[in-house]
Formats: C-alpha cells, structure tokens, sequence
C-alpha cells in the first residue's frame, strides 16, 4: 500500500427513504474543513434508489464531487451491496480519509467495509485533527463505557476510516454559490449480493421510554406546582430527547405515574443529564439519582439541599427559565 | 444446529469511577463481567438450545483470566468454551482481533455466528461484522427479535427511526443487542458443572492458522496515540440570574458537555 | 485451615447476588407490607436450582454443598428475610431428613419432586404444648394395620398451606417417652389433614406461620419416616442442620443492614458533614461488622464440617446463637444510626430488625442452643 497515491476525503452520504441524512452534512462540513487543511477535495458517495432530496445542499456544505450509485437494491440498508458499492468507489477513487456517520447503518457498513479493504476502522469519533507532522488523521472517541477519550491513528493503511458521532460537528461555512457536480457510477450487482431478505419495513412510533433506561432525564417536584406544569417538562424533555421523572411528593400526589418515581423507593436512575426542577433534594430522593452524570437543579429557593449535589445550580423559577431554555434548543432530530 | 457465540470479558464500565485526586482511573476492584451485548447473544444461542437442541460453543478472545467469563457461559447452559489466549495477539485492535478469531472459528461446526454488538470497554460495534467478512459470511446486525425455522433465520434488525423484519439463509453472523432479551441467571447445578464436568479449551497462536503479520499490536492498522480521562468532576457553580441568561448559561453548560 | 472459598463457591455467590438484587430485593417491601407469600420468586427459585441445593443430582438436586446452601440463605436474606427462611425450612427441615432416612422409594417419590422446587416441604414438631419441651408430644398415631391415623395439632409452622408435603412427629408409644416418637411424611391432600389459623407476626412477615390440624388423619403404612421410634431423634438430627439455615439467615439479615447503613451513613449530613466522619459512627459499624464477620465464620465450619460428615451439632448451635443475637444486635444498632429515618417503613432497616428477633427464638431458642453447647461441653 503506498500511503501518498491516496488523496482526498471521501463522505459516505447516508440517505434514508431518499433523504440525505443530518448527519452526513455534519460529516461534509468537518471533511471539507479537513480537505482544506490537507490541501486536497472533499467528495461524497451516496447510494440510492430514488433521489427524493435536493442535493445541491450538499455542495453548499463543501463537497467538491458526489458519486451515485443508483440501484433497487440500495433502497432500504443491506450490508452486501452497500459495501460493494463503497468499496468499489473507494478502490477507484483512492481517498486518504473516510467519515461515516456513526448510526445504526454506517456502523454496519464501515467495519465491513474496512476489513475488506484490510484498513483501520475507529468507531464513534467525536473530535477530529490533523497531525501537523505526518498528516495523519488524529481521532478523538470516547472509550471505557464513556469514561476516557482515546485518540486513534492509522499511520500505514490507506483510507482512514471513521464512523463519526452524529450531532457533534457543527455545519459551518455555508457556501450558497458553490455548483453541483455529480457522477453517476455503475456498479456490477449480482444477484448473490442480496444475501438477506427484507420482509418487511416498520417505521416506528414515539414510544415511553423507561425511566430507567433514559439518557436525559426532565424530574418534577413538588415545586412545579401544579400538575398543569407537567406539559412544559415534558416539552423540555422532547427537545432533549429524554423523558419526564418525577419525586415522590409528585407521586404521592397523583400526578404522575409511580414507574416514573427517582428515590429511596422509586428507581435508581443514571441518566447522562438529569434535570431537577423544583426538586428539594431530600436524601430519599439523591438516593436515586446522585450518580447522574450531569445535574442541573432549578429551585427558587437558595437553601434547597439538592444545590450541594448538582453540577449546575440555578436558583430561579423554572416556571421562567424553562420556556427560555426551550426557545434556545435546537429540535432533537436523531435519537 | 451448531451456534458459535463470541463473547467478551470486560470490566465493568458502569462501576468505574475517577480518583478525584490523581484523575485516572480506578481500576481495581472493578468486577469483570460477560460484556451486556454478548450475554444477549449467549441467551439467544441458549433459547435456540433449549428449542432445538443446537450445540452452543462460547468462544473469546483474552487473557488467561477471560476463563472465569467462559466458566459463567458454561453455568447458563454452553457446551463448549474456548479460550484463546496468547501473548502474541495482545494490543490488538478490531481489525486484528476480527482475523483472530476468524481464523479460531475456521477450525470449528458452525451454522450460525453470534457476537455483541458493541463491548463496554472498546465501544466499537467492529469486531462482529469484520470476523462475518473475513469468513464471507452473510451479517444482519443489531438484531431485536431472532426465531429459526429450518435453515433460514427470522430477524428483526433495529434502526434509529425503523426496524427491518429479515430472512436469511444460515450459514450467517448476527449481532445482538442486549435489548434482545433477559440473560437467565446461572444456575446452581450449572455452576458446579462449568467446573466439574465441563472444561474450558485453551487455543493459542500455534492452534490456528493465520498470518503472523496479522496479530497483536503490530498486525493493527490502528492505534492508539494517546489516552486521557475527562475532567474530574468540578464541584457545581451556582447562578442567581434572570431567566434567560439562567438558560444561556444552561444551553453553554450543555453544549460543553456534549449532551447536544 | 483454608478460609478461602473455592472457585465455584465464589461463582455461585455472584449468582446468588445476582438473583437476589433483580429478583428478590424489589418485592421485599411489598412482601412485608401485605405478609404476601412469594410464589412467583418461589418459582424462579426452583427454576435456578436453589430448592435442592445440597442434594445430588440422582435426586433432582442442584449437586452442590451444605456450605453452597448456607450462603444462598445468607444472600436472600440480606435483601429479604421472608425469602431466606423459605427456603431454609424447605431444604434443611422437610427435604433433608427424607434424603438422610428416606428409604429409596420415598426419595423417588418425595425427594426428587422436592429437590427440583416442583413441591414445597414444611416440618410439624412444636404444638400448642410442646416448644422448647419438644419431648411432650401429643401428636398420636395410631398403627391400623394397613395405615396409620395420625390425631392432634402443630403450630407456627413455617411454609404451612404452600407447602405439599410435611414431617410430622407424633407419638407411636406414649410409655416409651422420647423413644416412642415417630417421624412421618405427610401430604397436604391426606384425608384429615388441614391448615389452620394463620398466625400474624412481628417479622418474616410474608412467611406462611400456621398451625396443622390433623383429625383421623390417615397416613400410608410406607410413608413412616426412618424406624419406628426413632422420631424425635430424627428431629433432633434435622434441627442441627436446620440451624446451619437459620444462622445463615441471621448472618444475612445483620449483612443487609449493615450494607444498608454504610450507604446511608456517607449521604446523610449533619453538622456541616457526613455522619460517617463522626468516630461514634466508625465505632459502631466496626462492632458490627466484627460480628457479623464472627458469626460467618462460625456458619461457614458447621456448614464445612457437614460436608465433610464430621459431627457438627455443637458448632451449629454455636452458629445459630451467636448469629442469632449478632443479628439482633446489628439490625438494632442499623436502625439507631439511620435515627427518625430508620424507624420509617421507607427504609429497610426496620424490617430487617423485626425480622431478626425470630431467629433466636424458632428452630431452638437461644436457650436450647446454650443447652446443647453445654451439654457437649461438660459430656
């Protein structure tokens, strides 16, 4: 392998039901960023049946040239062909570097498509550089359940590839004027590559999550109120894409559910963002939830024993800063 | 039938703390566990057992302590365990580790392959589809629901926003996820015979064909540069502000943090 | 003198935490609460083995150890002591004797359905007249030729109404006084045979404690239990290996509060800091933990000596009352350093005194213990 003949960065544009996917532009945007620092282009291969996106958005974001594979086969996501298609553009085109998105699809695709390729794969990057010495990419992920960052190269093996978190790097540099310049490839299907059978696609609905098993947590106490507050909770918690908890007094008072009870006598429970909102913080209740990862109390009272756990402490009225805080996030697309 | 399930021993990541004085992490004392995803897959093999009569071989990759992870495989149900260990497949990264075991289980019956989709520690989801190329072998991932009947499999693949109902013809890898199912628990007797009258295979490099260029640190395309911890956890600030510079600060603390 | 415990040993204790954690420790509040029988924890109980723990697999047991049940019992009653005496009662008092002087027919049929967890045992000694003076049975059972007929009363007996099948004393010859007492199985269905009044109690409250009736109660000629005569001895012998469970229980129950209180004293604040940097508080859970560390060790050598068939009846009643009283001890002492908190029903370490008091009183009271260690003392 002779590492100078590869150039370029090379997104796999992931595309569902015909419609690019957020977290490719995420990933276009970085490319681009990083090809200019390399001094090389930044191209995209997307793999589809039907085009139902406008794709000149695409090149706003930075590409220099995508690549379609249109095919019946590449519809819904199966591994065989959408490897053979990467990998086959991958082997033409020789890029240096490859960012998949890290979601249920590319992190499918990218480990297949690494090893038949026999190159090196880091998975779920949440920052990225260039090795001002070798050029080499530098890979920051997390690792240890979350509790280390480790960062990855790949200094003999041509492409670089990486799946890469979605949501994390920003779009920026937004360049309207710049054209579309698209190839169409062909690639050599047979029908041995579809080596699974789609029976049947089921999209989902909105389902409650457990407590118990959410990342994000919006938890009530008696200072909401009233149970009437519940719904602007439960707004926070959509924007977040988390659920709603609750203490015991609001249990006890009928306006939640008991599954929904943190405490001593409700669930244990270690979301990565836990928000206390008009939460007192008694001991039965930090019994349940003082291993969050991240705690945000709001509280009008400055004396309130839960402000001596949280990590962030505001004291004010959520009835207030709710609404403001809902006003500034961005609407959760992908869970 | 013959079930294949890769299965590895990791610490367990939820228990790991930080030493607030030195930043690191505590190691010790951390209990050693079957990683989540492949227990799920363990008890898939075990289900298929119990329906129809497959022979369950557990199979990792480790040090010589990933025997006691075999043992616990064995006391829910397993038939066979394999332990391969060997000084020489140590640093290795997925690519390296995917021809390990590869190369292990060419030397075994097969029909169907089981792996986890992700281990706590590594945190990849790379290792099962890479082993799945390397024997060119048929992968569905992620998988939710899974049911036989005869040589094909019936699966449920999970997406973010969809789920795939799948059909496909065994010999096949699947990765599961540990939402698949409920791990049944040892049982007594089962515990005394993982020690008893079952044992535990010891494989090293010399019991498997494959390139010495493909194993350990060296044979890894990637590696590690360097490795930090996060910030130890600061003690909380507190604000008395008005509402929206209380939600700016919120929505900075946030976006610091990676939580959007 | 080896302490350590074997690999297996330490796997199974894994799996008894385990299990105890995700099954047993969420219903032990409501279990207490509506002095509900858990039937459903019953079942998985059976399904992992735990009924027939000490048996070999010929008889549908789980092919392990003494020492392997004792610690089953301590890890359920850490979280639940209702839970523990379950299956205590069942294995060392009802499934025991029948696999030590059952006749091979009798462990077919009684032994291996209760070894599997698919029937549930229970033990009739004590009667309205008879505790402690275990001797002054009033139980008859009169021999009829082809069956006997068994006529008389036992109370607070544990598992009583879930379980299928009893040993039952009753005595075959009124002159013979302690050698004139016989052991027999016995099944719910027997013609006249029933459960009575159901007692309501301070602790183990989700334990089944009701008495037994038996009114011409008609027993098979086959099901007598080990010779003629030989009864109470039977009793006696089993109440040994009973109080290997039932200390097992008590080290558990001391365990749990212990674990409960360490959690809590590191969260709860008074005077600016945490109670555990207070030294009254360091005091008080190094006695405790010195106990209840001293009553395992005790527990672990009568259970080891069991198994290894040696004489173990002084050191089980040495086991039996210490762990008894460390677990009233402890379990009281958890209670004070949880202060106004512990003495609410929110917080387990109330229920785990209540139920402590009963093992220093069933399965022979502290006092018979003292008798028996005594007695081998001064032979």
């Amino acid at each position: 392998m002779n590492i100078s003949e590869y150039k370029d960065v090379l997104v796999f544009v992931e595309q569902r039901d015909g419609i690019v996917e957020k977290v490719s532009k995420e990933l276009i945007s970085k490319g681009r960023e990083i090809a200019d620092t390399l001094g090389v282009k930044c191209k995209g291969a997307l793999l589809i049946d039907e085009v139902n996106d406008n794709l000149d958005e695409l090149f706003h974001w930075g590409l220099d040239e995508l690549f379609i594979v249109k095919h019946n086969s590449l519809g819904e996501f199966m591994t065989e062909p959408y490897t053979k298609a990467i990998t086959q553009i991958c082997e033409e085109q020789m890029p240096e570097i490859v960012f998949f998105g890290a979601t249920s699809i590319g992190r499918d695709l990218a480990p297949r498509v690494s090893s038949r390729m026999n190159t090196g794969l880091t998975a779920d990057c949440t920052s990225l550089a260039v090795d001002e010495e070798t050029n080499n990419l530098m890979m920051t992920r997390p690792a240890f359940g979350g509790n280390i960052m480790a960062t990855i190269i790949c200094p003999e093996h041509r492409p670089q590839m990486t799946t890469i978190r979605p949501g994390v790097m920003p779009m920026i540099n937004k360049d309207e004027t710049k054209a579309a310049v698209i190839t169409e490839v062909q690639v050599a299907f047979t029908d041995a590559d579809a080596n699974i059978e789609i029976l049947e696609v089921v999209k989902h609905t909105h389902e409650q999550v457990k407590i118990e098993d959410a990342n994000v947590l919006v938890s009530a106490g008696r200072g909401i109120g009233n149970p009437s507050k519940l719904g602007l909770l439960d707004d926070l918690a959509v924007k977040l894409g988390g659920t709603v908890s609750s203490s015991r007094a609001v249990v006890d008072a009928g306006w939640v559910d008991r599954a929904q009870q943190v405490g001593q006598t409700g669930k244990t429970v270690r979301p990565d963002l836990y928000f206390a909102c008009g939460i007192s913080g008694a001991i039965q209740h930090l019994a349940g939830m003082e291993e969050s990862e991240f705690i945000v109390a709001i509280n009008k009272d400055d004396t309130a024993p839960i402000f001596d756990t949280a990590d962030l402490s505001i004291v004010g009225d959520l009835n207030a800063v709710i609404p403001e805080l809902i006003k500034l996030l961005p609407t959760k697309e992908n869970k | 039938m013959n079930i294949v399930v890769c299965i590895k021993q990791v610490p367990d990541t939820n228990e790991v703390k930080l030493d607030p004085k030195t930043g690191t992490l505590i190691r010790d004392g951390v209990p050693s566990i079957i990683n989540p995803d492949d227990k799920a897959g363990l008890e898939a093999a075990l289900v298929l057992k119990d329906r129809f009569d497959a022979k369950v071989t557990v199979l990792t990759m480790g040090p010589p302590q990933a025997d006691k992870a075999l043992r616990e495989a064995l006391a829910m149900g397993a038939d066979e365990a394999i332990l391969l260990t060997d000084r020489a497949f140590a640093g290795a990264d997925t690519w390296a580790t995917s021809m390990t075991l590869a190369a292990a289980i060419r030397k075994i019956d097969y029909d169907l392959i089981i792996a986890g989709r992700q281990a706590i520690d590594g945190d990849t989801a790379q290792v099962g589809p890479q082993i799945a190329e390397k024997l060119e072998l048929p992968q569905v991932s992620y998988v939710k629901e899974l049911d036989r009947d005869g040589d094909h499999l019936f699966i449920t693949r999970e997406f973010e926003d969809r789920a795939h109902k799948i059909k496909i013809k065994m010999p096949c890898l699947i990765t599961t996820l540990a939402e698949l199912n409920e791990p049944r628990y040892m049982s007594v007797a089962g515990v005394m015979d993982a020690y008893r009258e079952k044992e535990v295979q010891t494989w090293t490099r010399a019991d498997i064909v494959i390139d010495d260029a493909a194993l350990g640190l060296k044979g890894s395309p990637t590696r590690v540069k360097k490795s930090f911890t996060k910030a130890v956890k600061a003690p909380g600030k507190k604000y008395d502000v008005d509402a929206a510079q209380a939600a700016q600060i919120i929505l900075d603390n946030l976006k610091e943090k990676y939580i959007i | 003198m080896n302490f350590d415990l074997s690999k297996e040993h330490l796997m199974l204790q894994e799996m008894y935490r385990k299990f105890t954690e995700t099954e047993v420790k969420p219903l032990a509040e409501e279990v207490d609460e509506e002095e509900r029988f858990p039937v459903e924890t019953v079942k998985k109980l059976a399904r992992y083995g735990f009924m027939g723990i000490p048996f070999p697999k010929e008889y549908g047991g789980a092919g392990a150890d003494n020492l392997a049940y004792a610690m089953a019992v301590e890890e359920l009653s850490k979280a639940c002591g209702t839970t523990g005496v379950i299956v205590s009662a069942h294995t060392s008092l009802c499934a025991t004797p029948i696999y030590e002087w059952g006749t091979e027919e009798q462990k077919q049929k009684y032994l291996v359905p209760l070894a599997k967890g698919e029937k549930l045992g229970a033990f009739g000694l004590t009667e309205p007249n008879a505790g402690t003076d275990a001797a002054g049975q009033q139980t008859r059972a009169v021999d009829m030729g082809d069956h006997w007929v068994l006529n008389g009363s036992k109370i607070f007996i544990t598992n009583a109404d879930y379980a299928d099948i009893y040993i039952i004393m009753a005595m075959t010859d009124k002159s013979a006084g302690t050698r004139g007492i016989s052991a027999f199985i016995v099944e719910k269905d027997f013609p006249g045979f029933s459960v009575g009044k159901k007692e309501k109690k301070m602790g183990i409250r989700g334990s089944a404690t009701c008495e037994l009736i038996m009114e011409d109660c008609i027993v098979p000629k086959e099901n007598l239990l080990g010779k003629i005569g030989k009864g109470f001895s039977v009793a006696m012998k089993t109440l040994d290996g009973g109080r290997i469970g039932i200390a097992a229980q008590a080290l558990g129950l001391a365990q749990g509060s212990l674990d409960e209180t360490v959690k809590y004293v590191k969260e709860r604040k008074q005077f600016g800091r945490a109670i555990s940097k207070f030294q009254n508080t360091q005091f008080q859970l190094a006695d405790m933990d010195t106990r209840t560390e001293a009553a395992r060790l005790l527990v672990y050598k009568a259970a080891r000596k069991k198994d290894a068939k040696i004489p173990y009846s002084k050191e089980a009643a040495m086991a039996k009352l210490f762990a008894a009283e460390a677990a009233m001890e402890v379990t009281t002492k958890a209670v004070q350093l949880h202060g106004g908190y512990g003495y609410t029903r929110e917080y387990g370490v109330e229920r785990m005194m209540r139920d402590a008091k009963i093992t220093e009183i069933y399965e022979g009271t502290s006092e018979v213990q003292r008798m028996v260690i005594a007695a081998s003392l001064l032979k």
